[in-house]
């Protein structure tokens, strides 16, 4: 099949789609945008968290067809040009990047959070971040990221 | 593998009919977990997300109407308020990603024995309401489960909407894991009080091939509840709940635990959300 949707606010085509395929395998094998990882393929790691019309969503679950004249963001998105976005830096600061794999759903699933919470509590951050797996911080330095990134957040309104 | 992409429900009760094997989708959650593993290849995938139809629910005196497409984020967000035990069972199904994509129609279709949704709905009466180019029907919940992951939908059948009651009283849902997010529940129990019928509603979760409902529990919890006086509940009778509770499970051995725990597991729970019930109606 042949789809077009909107991917970081630009128009994209993807062709030979096969209907079972997954929003997560076309932005990374089809459209060239590797941040969203694939790293379970069964919702449990959220790695390839986007988001879906502003909703953040495990993009492996999504089918590529269910995405069709859709909005998505990917962790490709949040950035302005060569400047970071507000969570990506404190994520870099705080040290909460080591292999980085599990980072692009982490910023994305954070930034989805203080949009809606700008001064969560530590529950709630736990709370938020539930699905998505980290191996190799143990979490402290993400919670500290997150908290920064709140912090920061909330600053600025 | 064709992808239908139907934009009204007519359209889609239509290729259902047509097509009875393609495999409705929902928010996936279940459907792609099975396609992304080879475990299922469907000769057709029938997104249903177009469908303005389901996307929305509605409220009567008697119960809220909720559409097919509605998500667990939307049920705590939205209904929380008024289908406390529907929005308690949605606060524990997995993450935030997989409840914003999640839906309660899509965790009927899956059947699954462990399905968070089931035993509040079991609890409250709740229906479903199945339909097809031939005509609608309404599905109580305890007729809904017929076996592991089965259900009892004909080929033709879509699940238009869930119709849960409003039921004046409190309500509950406990589910047992080894973590407090994605976890698929070892148990699980929900209760609801009916106050102005004094009655108890149970619903049993991932502790028997369907979820059902403990009718002898509530048979006799609801006549030995001290409903006129509010007196805290007599000694015994919660012990006595949980025990009837926990024989009408028949639970397997499993990765996730044994039968013996299970058991045991939902007997506790049933007497704690009894109390935690009756606490709330005492103080009411
Ligand atoms: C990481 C992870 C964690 C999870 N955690 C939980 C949990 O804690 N508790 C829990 O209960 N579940 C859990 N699930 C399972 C799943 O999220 C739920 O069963 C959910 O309710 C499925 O809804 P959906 O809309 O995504 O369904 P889909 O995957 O779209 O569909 C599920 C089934 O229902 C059918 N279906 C969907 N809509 C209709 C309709 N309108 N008419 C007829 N049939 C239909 C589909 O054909 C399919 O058979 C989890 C899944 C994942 C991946
Ligand atoms: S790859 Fe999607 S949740 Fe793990
Ligand atoms: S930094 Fe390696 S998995 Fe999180």
């Amino acid at each position: 099949m042949r789809l077009k949707m909107t991917v970081n606010g630009e128009s994209r085509d993807a062709d030979g789609v096969w209907p079972g395929e997954s929003l997560l395998y076309v932005l990374r094998e089809r459209l060239g945008l590797p941040g969203s990882k694939n790293a379970c393929e069964q919702g449990e790691c959220g790695s390839c968290t986007v988001y879906l019309d502003g909703v953040a969503v495990c993009a492996c679950l999504v089918a590529a067809g269910q995405a069709v004249d859709r909005e998505v963001i990917t962790v490709e998105g949040l950035a302005d040009g060569d400047r970071l976005d507000p969570v990506q830096e404190c994520f870099v600061q705080a040290g909460a990047v080591q292999c980085g794999f599990c980072t692009p759903g982490l910023i994305v699933a954070t930034h989805d959070l203080i949009a809606r919470n700008p001064s969560p509590s530590d529950e709630e951050i736990r709370e938020a971040l539930a699905g998505n797996l980290c191996r190799c911080t143990g979490y402290e330095k993400i919670l500290d990221a997150v908290r920064a990134a709140a912090r920061r957040k909330a600053a600025q309104t | 593998m064709d992808f239908l992409r139907p934009q009204t429900w007519p359209e889609a009760l239509a290729r259902k009919a047509e097509r009875p094997a393609a495999v409705p989708i929902a928010g996936g959650t279940d459907v792609m977990v099975e396609v992304n593993f080879d475990r299922r290849r469907p000769e057709a995938l029938l997104d249903l997300t177009r469908i303005p139809e389901l996307t929305g629910w509605e409220r009567d005196e008697r119960a809220i109407r909720i559409g097919a497409n509605v998500t667990y984020t939307r049920v705590i967000e939205e209904l929380g308020a008024e289908l406390p035990g529907l929005a308690m069972a949605s606060r524990t199904v997995g993450s935030p990603q997989i409840r914003n994509r999640g839906t309660i129609a899509g965790n009927l279709g899956a059947a699954s024995p462990a399905g968070d949704a089931h035993p509040i709905l079991l609890a409250l009466g709740a229906s479903v309401e199945a339909e097809s180019v031939r005509g609608t029907r309404l599905i109580p919940a305890v007729e809904f489960y017929v076996g592991v992951k089965r259900h009892s939908l004909a080929p033709d059948e879509l699940i238009r909407a869930v119709h849960v009651p409003l039921s004046p009283g409190p309500q509950q849902f406990s589910k047992i894991g080894t973590r407090n997010a994605m976890v698929i529940a070892v148990c699980s129990f929900a209760l609801a009080l009916d106050v102005p019928a004094r009655r108890v509603g149970t619903g049993i979760g991932s502790a028997a091939p369907t979820p059902r409902r403990a009718v002898a529990a509530e048979d006799y919890v609801s006549g030995a509840l001290p409903w006129e006086s509010r007196d805290p509940i007599p000694d015994g009778v919660g012990a006595r709940f949980g025990e009837l509770v926990a024989q009408t499970a028949s639970p397997i051995d499993d990765v996730r635990g044994s039968a013996a725990y299970r058991r045991h597991a939902l007997a506790v729970l049933a007497r704690r959300n009894l109390a935690w019930a009756w606490k709330e109606y005492q103080c009411a």
